[in-house]
């Protein structure tokens, strides 16, 4: 076992699943021949042939509907869009179409798709290219939304996710595409709606996921040397939504900070922190705080973008505020 | 209408049997639009009444391995490709017992036996999921192709145009049938498209088009035949746009007050698919006034069954209401909440 990139584990479980199961194809732009804007299908054309790595035109509209469409015949698209920010043109066919058809239709037929794509901000790509919309599709009843935050994790939920038959929302980040995890080679999954107590601790639980997860552990490990124990829950899954793992947290440490890259108003951190004030309220030393983004097109230049989005000093800032 | 030379009894009891279709959906939605003013319907409720020889001329021509993608206003269609009456009329009651589990209503029909796969409710919806459906009937090597029916003012939203250029790049076996009733809801179709010949609307994706008398049962199901067959092998996508009159308002609750009484009238009598079809059949000698009474008797009971079978289906359950949620089941789901209400 040694350790690989977030990209790998991605690109590795994508060839896996293409070889085990000839139902699997993957459709999206410039995923061939140029291999990927973020190289993630890198070396899959070459080795699937067109017929199941499918170049697409722009039209994510017709696209993802057309990957509901074929999924519904049986097929299993694992479908990419170039970041989460395209995806506006293509909800209607997921909100109104691949969260429906299961359940409008009396469970007829399935909707085994999987739709992949890097949500969240960094690298000054301004206002149109750095949004996290997750928590519209994590709020649709008859989706499943996970966004895992390590290579382990990565890799796990993505054979998940292709092997479940209903409509997976894949959230990746491109911060973390570089980042490395040990993963091991047998075919293991994480299973879909579980969260997982990334680092155990005393004083404090955050909960986050994706990247956040990631900062939340550098920023458990740096209060750690000035001796405050702070619990890591990384989600993995926003919906459904593991209530039970974030309640058993809170109920030990008695304190909890929620921390998310989207907008702060009727984002998921509000969800959470409900969750949290309806399940645990009597266990609660301090009001749940929460950390989010600033309600702000994502401003360019990088002083005003480094505010914007929830860094580890915010997060310091609302432990602290806290303990 | 061409005079038919000698006929095989099958020919005949299949020219004869469009027309019992015709009057069975005539009659569905007659009962249909009754049965809404009962308030045994709810929801937004769409009938084909004057589309009768648009819808049967399609379903004549295709084959059971074909897929169907519609709109909502699909209560013919699901009838004509054989879905009895009854659960039919269950599904618009909301009973256990309808084509969707009560789940879908009138805009959501579904039978997956016969290849029926929707009738959808968003504008231009359903357009790209046929082209991915006949993108998984070539990528599975199977035979058949797949209608995305909607209707003219649906021409006019993006996702029409999307699928055009998908379907022809990928060489996908799909029949992009208008259903053109002359109607959006209110506005015409001079109001709403810049190019009112809806058939060349394919001309910049090089997909074909062609536009047919959809007051014509037999042209409707020629110029399907000779398209479908042309889709299924050589992967060419086409346009078929079929012309009818629209007989009431947009919906049973859209009192139709935007259209000229006169003109209405004149277009129900002058276009009305039932009374051309019944004239040619006596003409041709294949049908005499006493099997068109009896079609009417026939057609009668097996309406009152349906309404009958809808009546007697059971409600859905309570406690049923997150069955069919997700097909592969996951922790945590339902929140706990919505869980605990349903115990209050
Ligand atoms: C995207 C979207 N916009 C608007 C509507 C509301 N709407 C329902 S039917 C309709 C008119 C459609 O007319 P046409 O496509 O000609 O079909 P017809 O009802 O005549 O069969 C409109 C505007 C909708 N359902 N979806």
């Amino acid at each position: 076992m040694k350790p690989i990139t977030y990209r790998q584990a991605l690109n590795s479980t994508l060839g896996e699943e293409l070889a085990r199961d000839s139902n699997v194809l993957l459709m999206g732009e410039e995923i061939g021949v140029f291999q990927g804007s973020y190289r993630i299908t890198e070396g899959l054309l070459d080795r699937f042939g067109p017929k199941r790595v499918v170049d697409t035109p722009i039209a994510e509209e017709g696209f993802v509907g057309a990957a509901i469409g074929a999924a519904m015949l049986g097929l299993r698209p694992v479908v990419e869009i170039m970041t989460i920010n395209f995806i506006l043109v293509a909800i209607d066919q997921i909100v109104n179409h691949a969260s429906k058809i299961h359940y409008m239709f009396g469970g007829q037929v399935r909707v085994p798709l999987v739709i992949r794509t890097p949500s969240g901000g960094t690298g000054q790509l301004a206002a149109t290219h750095s949004q996290s919309f997750e928590n519209w599709f994590a709020y649709c009843p008859g989706l499943k939304v996970v966004a895992p935050a390590t290579p382990y994790d990565a890799k796990g939920l993505l054979r998940a996710a292709i092997r479940d038959d209903d409509p997976v929302i894949f959230i990746e980040s491109l911060a973390l595409y570089d980042t490395k995890g040990e993963v091991p080679d047998e075919d293991y999954v994480v299973p879909i709606g579980v969260a997982e107590v990334k680092r155990e601790g005393s004083d404090v639980t955050v909960v986050a996921y994706s990247r956040m997860t990631a900062i939340a552990l550098q920023v458990a490990q740096q209060l750690a040397q000035e001796g405050i124990s702070v619990e890591v829950v990384d989600l993995r899954s926003l919906r459904p939504l593991d209530r039970p793992t974030i309640i058993a947290s809170v109920k030990k440490t008695n304190r909890a900070v929620v921390v998310a890259e989207d907008w702060y108003s009727y984002g998921i951190t509000a969800e959470l922190a409900a969750t949290i004030q309806e399940e645990a309220f009597d266990y609660l030393d301090a009001p749940v705080q929460r950390v989010a983004g600033l309600e702000v097109p994502l401003p360019y230049a990088k002083d005003l973008a480094a505010v914007a989005k929830p860094s580890a000093q915010s997060l310091i800032n609302a432990i602290r505020r806290i303990l | 209408m061409d005079k038919p030379t000698t006929l095989t009894k099958e020919a005949t009891a299949e020219l004869r049997h469009y027309y019992y279709q015709m009057l069975l959906m005539r009659r569905f939605e007659e009962r249909t639009h009754e049965m809404y003013v009962k308030a045994k319907i709810g929801g937004y409720c769409h009938l084909n009444l004057g589309e009768e020889a648009t819808i049967v001329g399609l379903m004549a021509a295709l084959k059971p391995e074909d897929y169907i993608f519609t709109n909502y206003r699909e209560h013919g269609y699901i009838l004509a490709r054989g879905v009895a009456p009854g659960p039919l009329m269950a599904e618009l009651f909301g009973r256990e017992t309808g084509v969707s589990g009560g789940r879908g209503g009138s805009m959501h029909l579904f039978d997956v036996a016969k290849g029926f796969m929707g009738g959808y409710a968003i504008v231009g919806g359903q357009i790209p999921l046929a082209v991915g459906a006949a993108y998984a009937l070539r990528y599975q090597g199977k035979p058949g192709v797949v209608v995305a029916q909607m209707g003219d003012a649906s021409t006019n939203i993006g996702a029409f145009y999307e699928s055009l250029n998908l379907a022809k790049l990928w060489r996908c076996p799909v029949i992009f049938f208008i259903a053109n009733n002359g109607y959006g809801m209110g506005s015409t179709i001079e109001d709403s498209s810049s190019e009112p010949d809806l058939w060349k609307k394919g001309a910049s994706f090089r997909v074909h088009g062609e536009q047919v008398d959809g007051t014509d049962v037999l042209a409707v199901r020629d110029a399907v035949r000779r398209l479908r067959e042309r889709a299924e092998t050589e992967g060419e996508p086409v346009i078929l746009d079929v012309v009818s009159f629209r007989f009431r308002g947009h919906s049973v609750i859209d009192a139709d007050r935007y259209r000229d009484a006169d003109e209405v009238r004149k277009g129900r009598e002058t276009q009305d698919p039932l009374r051309h079809y019944s004239a040619w059949l006596q003409a041709h000698e294949l049908a005499d006034e006493a099997w068109l009474k009896a079609m009417v008797e026939q057609v009668e009971q097996e309406m009152q069954a349906a309404v009958d079978f809808a009546n007697a289906g059971p409600h859905p359950k309570i406690e049923d209401i997150y069955t069919y949620m997700y097909a592969s089941p996951v922790p945590n789901i339902p929140a706990p909440e919505t869980a605990r209400r349903l115990l209050d």
